[in-house]
């Protein structure tokens, strides 16, 4: 199995790994959506977040992942009936945040489950086998190249994302379980675009480009060619500082709820989408909640213009109403919006 | 460096040579090739150059994603009466090679797990969530059978292959000797591991990279490890000049998208040598006047084939015509998706889904039947169901939409209202948007025929070359139908539902060979527009004419066109002839 390669390592692309960590310190943000050409590090960046979330703690044997800590609700497995009578035979266990992959083509039985073939034909029991959104549940769901995804699977997942419940209803089935994941799909503008409709409902939006200097790209080269060639001294370094973040992180969890939103800045950010014409309050929504992720990894006790202006190409650029035929960027439009709101 | 440039051949060898010494670093080859005994040669060249017992697995094109993957196998379940494992193809070929059988034509759904199990060096059973991942680091060996004009092998794989090779290239008579022996190849793979690159030789290939435009950061790295295969095979125990320029010649040339230019050399260089050929780059090498970048950037310059050059501009939205996500269009069976239309006999797996309901409905009939054959204390009480019952859920979709413009870009269009046509394609485009259709253009003028942009769904692009569509020049119609065609039916094999959409105002005056000539040309074009009408492709013709002119009608339904003429045409009933010519295309 190749060592996966450590968040921190990643040489540049700032905008998408601070959009990455804003959607670990608050989860309710909706997911991150990443556009940019092959190469560029994205797939890298979803995969390495599984070594960098903090374990966590699960009902072991639960196919849900369910949360001991968590209030009792209804599991498909029966773990939290288990729970309830407060039997000896519950055990807890730690276990690494899932980064599940969707791959293209995936049948709507892998994602959601279905009829568990193996058990209905050799035992003649009706079950469910669990898809990926069960395994995805508490964690990371990554789509790459989503725009090429057929339409009915991103409806359903987006569904499912906003719901946080996944309700199986064909073959004879009947089943619910919770499916909390944060959504990431990245893919490439070029080859296919994303209905509008879908595009609102993540979270984020960042644009990621192959760094044109040649600084930044031997960094890159080196730092994988080191990996490869020196895996335990390169894995040791790196390990720390993803350890660091991860500090960093946890902290940001805990402090999130505290951080202070001012109404200024509600003001600030209606008044930004305003001059855009973003439908919908999902874009300020959007933009208040990642800043203030954003101000809780900082470690700042309010929110203020800075952390707004930061996210909010970010949270925006993605949901303005566009001609098809507009060649003029979604990004320069937010940018020269903020610097009019907030002036420059 | 030798004093000549190695020959096609000699790279090829080269290429099999370092492949088989690190078949799973360097990802693999795309080998664009027919079928031929040279390839053969080829293939037989890297199997001699891997250890013995290095597992070899050929995947056919039609194979299940069980097979590939690993799955259930349903089937010997069923006989044995409890669960049975199929071991997939990437975990067999762990630490060996896979080649991929008209890698061309592989589904991208089926390309992006592959490229999955690539990235992470194990595989997953595809069904059983709770079966334990194998490791499956293998090199791949991707047989590109595509023609000169045609899509190859999809990016997300080329991507992730170190070597493209081109077996096109070699000459007929060149005397096909291996680069290396297998003893060296051996030697090589002990030493790799050894090999050391320093800062500077990362920061040649690299700078090699920024100066051909190549995009993607993996090419760089897997042109590094390249150079280290190379210096091993040599005996070297660093990364050396020649070993980076076979790198920059073999994997990085291949993915060149534009040719470079001297003021995006690096601005250490005092004196660019853009002019300076591979051989002079060698006799001034000792005096170091030359930097490194010039240099090797010539060699990889001189390795870029022409046809790749020529294939830049539509190579970037070749991978948008992949897509399949179903659209309005004509129907189409799929396995998967789409409304449910009935139930069949079938085999599960490759997708298939089964209908459990109709599977056992089959069986009930048959249950008495098959207990008393059953041999007694076996299956008493069993549901006995039989691979004859399987029954699976058919699906009905929808196919995609490809709008193809044809656009008259000659004299008298010019003349006429080539800016009113911009503005009615622009109208469509929109509309095309809406219908999430493929759109794809062609322009004529002159003597050429180009298509100015390949079947895509990113309409800025598509808008982009439009506006900078010149004008001027005779008619080529005939020659501008040919490729209307061309593309319409091309589009057909792929499963999409083509609609042509011409603008022009029917003056034909140059014929297929160039020359000029009114009534030769027209002749020509009323041949090619029965030949859209054979074929049963949809079109409208829209006639950019002042006055709407007889010949053009004629044109029109020679080819079965609805006949539109500009001048009454506003946007409506534009995207309503379009719709409604699409619609015609439909085979009831």
């Amino acid at each position: 199995m190749a060592d996966l390669y450590p968040f921190s390592a990643i040489v540049e692309q700032e905008e998408m790994k601070l959009a990455l960590l804003i959607s670990i310190v608050d989860p309710s943000i909706g997911g991150v959506l990443v556009f940019g050409h092959r190469g560029t590090g994205k797939s890298t960046a979803v995969r390495a977040l599984a070594a960098l979330l903090p374990k966590m703690q699960v009902i072991a044997g639960c196919r849900y992942h369910c949360d001991p800590a968590a209030e009792r609700r209804a599991c498909a497995d029966d773990c939290s009936l288990r729970r309830g009578a407060k039997q000896p035979d519950l055990k807890i266990k730690s276990v690494p945040v899932p980064v599940v992959d969707l791959p293209l083509g995936a049948t709507e039985d892998r994602v959601v489950g279905a009829l568990d073939l193996e058990r209905a034909l050799t035992e003649g029991v009706k079950a469910f086998e669990p898809g990926l959104l069960a395994q995805a549940h508490r964690g990371f769901l990554y789509i790459d190249e989503v725009n090429l995804l057929e339409d009915h699977l991103i409806d359903l997942l987006l569904d499912v994302a906003a719901s946080g419940e996944n309700v199986v209803e064909r073959e004879g089935l009947s089943t619910r379980h919770a499916a909390r994941f944060v959504l990431v799909g990245s893919g490439n503008p070029e080859e296919g675009e994303l209905r509008p409709q879908l595009l609102d409902r993540f979270g984020l939006s960042v644009e990621v480009t192959t760094p044109d200097d040649l600084a930044a790209r031997v960094e890159a080269v080196r730092r994988r060619d080191d990996l490869e060639r020196h895996p335990g001294a390169f894995l040791k370094k790196w390990k720390r500082r993803d350890g660091q973040l991860r500090r960093k992180l946890v902290a940001a969890r805990e402090r999130l709820e505290d951080v202070d939103v001012p109404d200024s800045m509600l003001e600030r950010s209606a008044e930004l989408c305003m001059k855009l014409g973003t439908d919908g309050l999902r874009g300020e929504l959007t933009m208040i909640r990642a800043a203030r992720a954003l101000a809780a990894l900082e470690g700042a006790k309010s929110l203020d213009d800075a952390q707004l202006r930061k996210v909010a190409p970010s949270a925006l650029r993605h949901r303005l109403r566009r001609d098809p035929l507009d060649e003029a960027g979604s990004s320069v439009r937010v940018e020269r919006a903020v610097a009019e709101v907030f002036g420059s | 460096m030798t004093d000549l440039a190695p020959s096609p051949w000699q790279d090829a060898a080269l290429a099999a040579a370092a492949l088989a010494a690190d078949p799973a670093g360097l990802g693999g080859v795309v080998l664009r090739s027919s079928a031929s005994p040279l390839r053969a040669h080829w293939l037989d060249l890297l199997r001699d150059g891997l250890p013995k017992g290095t597992p070899w697995r050929r995947v056919p094109l039609h194979v299940t994603d069980g097979r590939l993957f690993g799955d259930l196998d349903l089937a010997a379940t069923l006989r044995a009466g409890r669960p049975l494992a199929e071991r997939g193809l990437l975990a067999e070929s762990d630490g060996g090679v896979l080649v991929l059988a008209s890698a061309e034509r592989i589904e991208p759904a089926m390309a992006a797990r592959l490229t999955a199990a690539m990235d992470r060096g194990f595989v997953a059973p595809a069904r059983n969530a709770s079966g334990q991942p194998c490791n499956a680091n293998f090199g791949v060996v991707a047989l590109d059978e595509s023609l000169a004009d045609e899509e190859g092998v999809t990016p997300a794989l080329a991507d992730r292959l170190a070597l493209h090779v081109d077996l096109g290239a070699v000459a007929r008579h060149e005397k096909l000797q291996p680069a290396f022996g297998s003893a060296d190849v051996a030697k090589a793979r002990q030493r790799l591991g050894a090999v050391e690159a320093a800062e500077s030789d990362i920061q040649l290939l690299c700078g090699v990279a920024l100066a051909l435009g190549v995009g993607s950061l993996r090419a760089e790295m897997l042109a590094l490890r390249f150079a280290r295969v190379h210096a091993a095979l040599h005996g070297r125990s660093a990364v050396a000049r020649p070993d980076s320029e076979a790198a920059a010649r073999l994997v990085l040339a291949p993915r060149a998208t534009r040719l470079p230019q001297p003021e995006q050399e690096p601005p250490s260089a005092p004196d660019p040598p853009e002019e300076s050929r591979p051989e002079d780059g060698a006799e001034n090498e000792s005096g170091g006047e030359i930097p490194p970048e010039g240099v090797v950037l010539a060699t990889a310059e001189a390795a870029i084939p022409p046809r790749l050059l020529a294939q830049l501009q539509s190579a970037v939205g070749r991978a948008g015509a992949r897509s399949t996500a179903g659209r309005a269009g004509a129907p189409r069976l799929s396995k998967q998706r789409g409304r449910p239309a009935g139930t069949h006999r079938g085999d599960v797996g490759g997708g298939n889904r089964l209908n459990l309901v109709e599977t056992l409905r089959t069986a009930a009939p048959l249950q008495p039947l098959r207990r008393r054959h059953a041999r007694s204390g076996q299956g008493e009480t069993r549901l006995q169901v039989r691979r004859d019952d399987f029954r699976i859920v058919r699906f009905k979709q929808r196919s995609e939409t490809l709008t193809v413009f044809v656009v008259d870009a000659s004299g008298s269009a010019a003349l006429h209202r080539l800016a009113e046509a911009k503005g009615a394609v622009e109208l469509l485009l929109a509309d095309c948007y809406a219908r999430r259709d493929q759109v794809a253009l062609i322009a004529f003028r002159g003597r050429d025929v180009e298509v100015l942009l390949a079947p895509t769904r990113s309409l800025v692009r598509a808008k982009r070359s439009l506006a900078a569509l010149p004008g001027g020049g005779g008619t080529p119609l005939a020659a501008g139908f040919d490729a209307a065609l061309q593309l319409a039916l091309s589009a057909r094999l792929r499963g999409q539902t083509p609609n042509l959409v011409f603008l022009t105002d029917g003056r034909a005056n140059v014929s297929r060979d160039g020359s000029g000539g009114r009534e030769r040309a027209e002749e020509e074009a009323q041949s090619a527009a029965r030949r859209i009408r054979d074929e049963a492709v949809a079109a409208l013709f829209i006639d950019t004419a002042p006055r709407a002119n007889p010949f053009a009608q004629q044109l029109a339904a020679s080819m079965g066109a609805r006949y539109l003429a500009l001048p009454r045409a506003d946007a409506r009933s534009l995207s309503q002839a379009v719709r409604e010519s699409g619609l015609a295309g439909v085979p009831a």
